[in-house]
């Protein structure tokens, strides 16, 4: 036993040893390369790492003064309280709600826009189309937010045309039930022309001969629509909803913020504003900083699975 | 090539939808533009639909004025944070990049990793605050500097982007006796011209229109940009229009204050606007080819 245990740890130690003389022989060599690497490692080290040992507050009842070493620990007191609270449910549900709403029209919507200017005959009239589709996406949160909270107000345009066909005058966003329907427009408005470029790229790539072929077959333009254009570019279509899949529990917290108010949080309160109220708002640090972990966790789970997916299917993946 | 007549149609009705699309996206800019030049009772009113009316430009004379010029210190910080922080995005961007995607780097993968993980998970907001809070950076201005200094992503895109450059040049520069960083500044920096500009235009779009950590992080009014400032503008005009009587013209200037505060914020980014699209689309090709 003794033995063996011996000449298992040897090789092990050795193999270390090896490796760090290596180690030192090539940063001899390459002093200037690993030179350069010095502040983007202590940078992450001090703002991206040194934050993720802070998360263990999330297993304290941290106080400020007392900082994190001398903090009471409380075990999984902060988790379940945030899961036993209301606020457990009303979060998450807004939050697969909103996210599946984005999935449903904020996915789709640029790939549609991207085979319509595909079809657009002459380059300058396609030009201009694209150059307009794509400004909203320069500008701010809160320059969007700002219109949309003028557009819904009573006297805002949308009250304007719905007035036309003889609805009432009304604030939209201070009605629960018009919240994630305006969000998602938003970011529809927001995002749907810059989103399409990456499908404009694949399929500037497909091979016109396949069109030309297709017609002689006398394939129509909406045959050739479902039977060329659409295969050709469903690998993207694929990774690109892979990406998204992983990315389900990242609403952006700084819109709906910018957006919500007290009378719309039943359908707007999302996890992340709810980690914003508590931890910046009521100063619950540890709570904050517990339902922030939990979402994480998820997240890096959502991410793993999907690119596993994502390799399975595509043969293409993000590591 | 022969269109039919059912062709024809399908042209025309997709170049009259994708006209509304252009519009749609263009509606709410031209709105503001005109807003910014109404006179402020119209625009309370909300009988603004796509000219101005009545045509004024004491908005943007109460916006020169505003609080003592405030306007003009938060646009100050606004230039510093975008001009400050890209150039400090782009150095310690570049010192990841490089190094990182010479393969006989040993080590490397390691760091790859500690990049990579971060776009997977982070700690969140709260401990991320906190951190700040004990470097005691909180309302300094190098925490905004600091905040999102390196976007991961970005140095996996110039990375790729360095090692689709032969390393043939290397070599031969090697022989030649030149140093890495002489060899990085001199011969794979000018290399990769389009791609510095497009990470470049990456940080000053996102710096330029950051607000959340902004706000979160400075708390002294001298030091907020734009976004900041703009953010107060458009609470204090709801808050207004709320409160005050229909009569009151005065009330309702925080109103078109709040459009012309927009119109000043958005002219530099309409101005590159050409750049931008230009380097964005081909961003979206370099992440592309790697994703």
């Amino acid at each position: 036993m003794r033995t063996e245990s011996t000449s298992v740890k040897i090789p092990v130690n050795s193999k270390f040893k090896s490796y760090f003389s290596a180690l030192y022989r090539d940063v001899k060599r390459d002093k200037a390369l690993y030179a350069l690497l010095i502040l983007p490692v202590l940078y992450f080290v001090l703002f991206h790492y040194k934050p993720m040992y802070g998360l263990q507050m999330a297993f304290q009842d941290y106080s400020l003064y007392k900082g994190i070493d001398g903090s009471k620990w409380v075990g999984f007191e902060n988790f379940r309280m945030f899961f036993e609270s209301p606020y457990f449910l009303r979060t998450l549900k807004n939050t697969v709600l909103i996210s599946l709403y984005q999935l449903v029209f904020a996915f789709p919507a640029p790939i549609i826009l991207a085979v319509l200017f595909n079809e657009v005959i002459g380059k300058r009239l396609k030009k201009a189309f694209q150059t307009a589709c794509y400004i909203p996406h320069f500008v701010s949160a809160v320059i969007v937010t700002g219109l949309v909270t003028r557009f819904c107000a009573t006297n805002g345009i949308v009250n304007v045309i719905a007035s036309l066909f003889g609805a009432e005058k009304q604030n939209y966003l201070t009605m629960p039930e018009y919240f994630r329907g305006i969000y998602t427009f938003m970011t529809v408005w927001q995002n749907t022309g810059f989103d399409s470029i990456i499908y404009s790229a694949a399929l500037m790539s497909v091979d016109t001969s396949l069109y030309e072929a297709a017609s002689i077959d006398g394939a129509n333009k909406w045959k050739r629509m479902v039977h060329v254009t659409f295969p050709s570019i469903l690998p993207t279509i694929v990774t690109m909803f892979i990406i998204k899949l992983g990315n389900f529990l990242n609403v952006g917290a700084d819109n709906i913020i910018l957006l919500y108010q007290p009378v719309t949080y039943e359908t707007a309160d999302t996890i992340s504003t709810y980690i914003y109220r508590v931890g910046l708002e009521n100063s619950q640090y540890s709570l904050a900083a517990a339902v922030g972990l939990v979402n994480g966790i998820v997240g890096l789970i959502l991410v793993y699975v999907s690119n596993y997916v994502s390799r399975r299917v595509t043969e293409s993946s993000l590591w | 090539m022969i269109q039919s007549k059912a062709e024809k149609t399908f042209y025309v009705i997709n170049n009259i939808f994708l006209l509304i699309c252009a519009v749609v996206a263009v509606y709410p800019l031209i709105y503001v533009l005109s807003a910014s030049l109404s006179d402020p009772t119209s625009v309370a009113m909300g009988s603004i639909r796509l000219l101005p009316k009545g045509l004024n430009l004491n908005s943007y004379k109460e916006v020169i004025n505003y609080n003592d010029g405030a306007i003009w210190v938060a646009y100050a910080n606004t230039f510093y944070y975008v001009i400050v922080g890209t150039a400090v995005s782009l150095i310690l961007t570049i010192f990841t990049a490089y190094p990182l995607s010479k393969k006989r780097l040993r080590g490397g993968t390691i760091i790859t990793f500690l990049v990579a993980f971060t776009m997977w998970f982070n700690a969140g907001m709260i401990p991320t605050y906190l951190n700040y809070r004990d470097f005691h950076l909180v309302d300094t201005r190098t925490s905004i500097l600091l905040h999102g200094a390196i976007v991961s992503f970005y140095v996996f895109m110039m990375k790729t982007f360095f090692q689709s450059i032969p390393d043939s040049l290397e070599e031969a520069a090697k022989i030649d006796g030149a140093g890495d960083i002489y060899i990085m500044l001199h011969i794979y920096l000018p290399l990769s011209a389009s791609c510095i500009i497009t990470i470049i235009l990456y940080y000053l779009v996102s710096r330029w229109n950051a607000y959340l950590w902004s706000s979160i992080l400075l708390n002294t009014e001298s030091k907020i940009p734009l976004q900041v400032l703009l953010k107060k503008l458009v609470v204090d005009a709801n808050w207004n229009a709320e409160t005050a009587g229909i009569d009151s013209v005065k009330d309702y200037n925080a109103e078109t204050l709040v459009y012309a505060t927009m119109v000043v914020s958005i002219v530099p980014m309409l101005i590159l606007y050409p750049f931008l699209q230009k380097y964005f689309i081909k961003g979206v090709m370099i992440g592309a080819i790697k994703g």
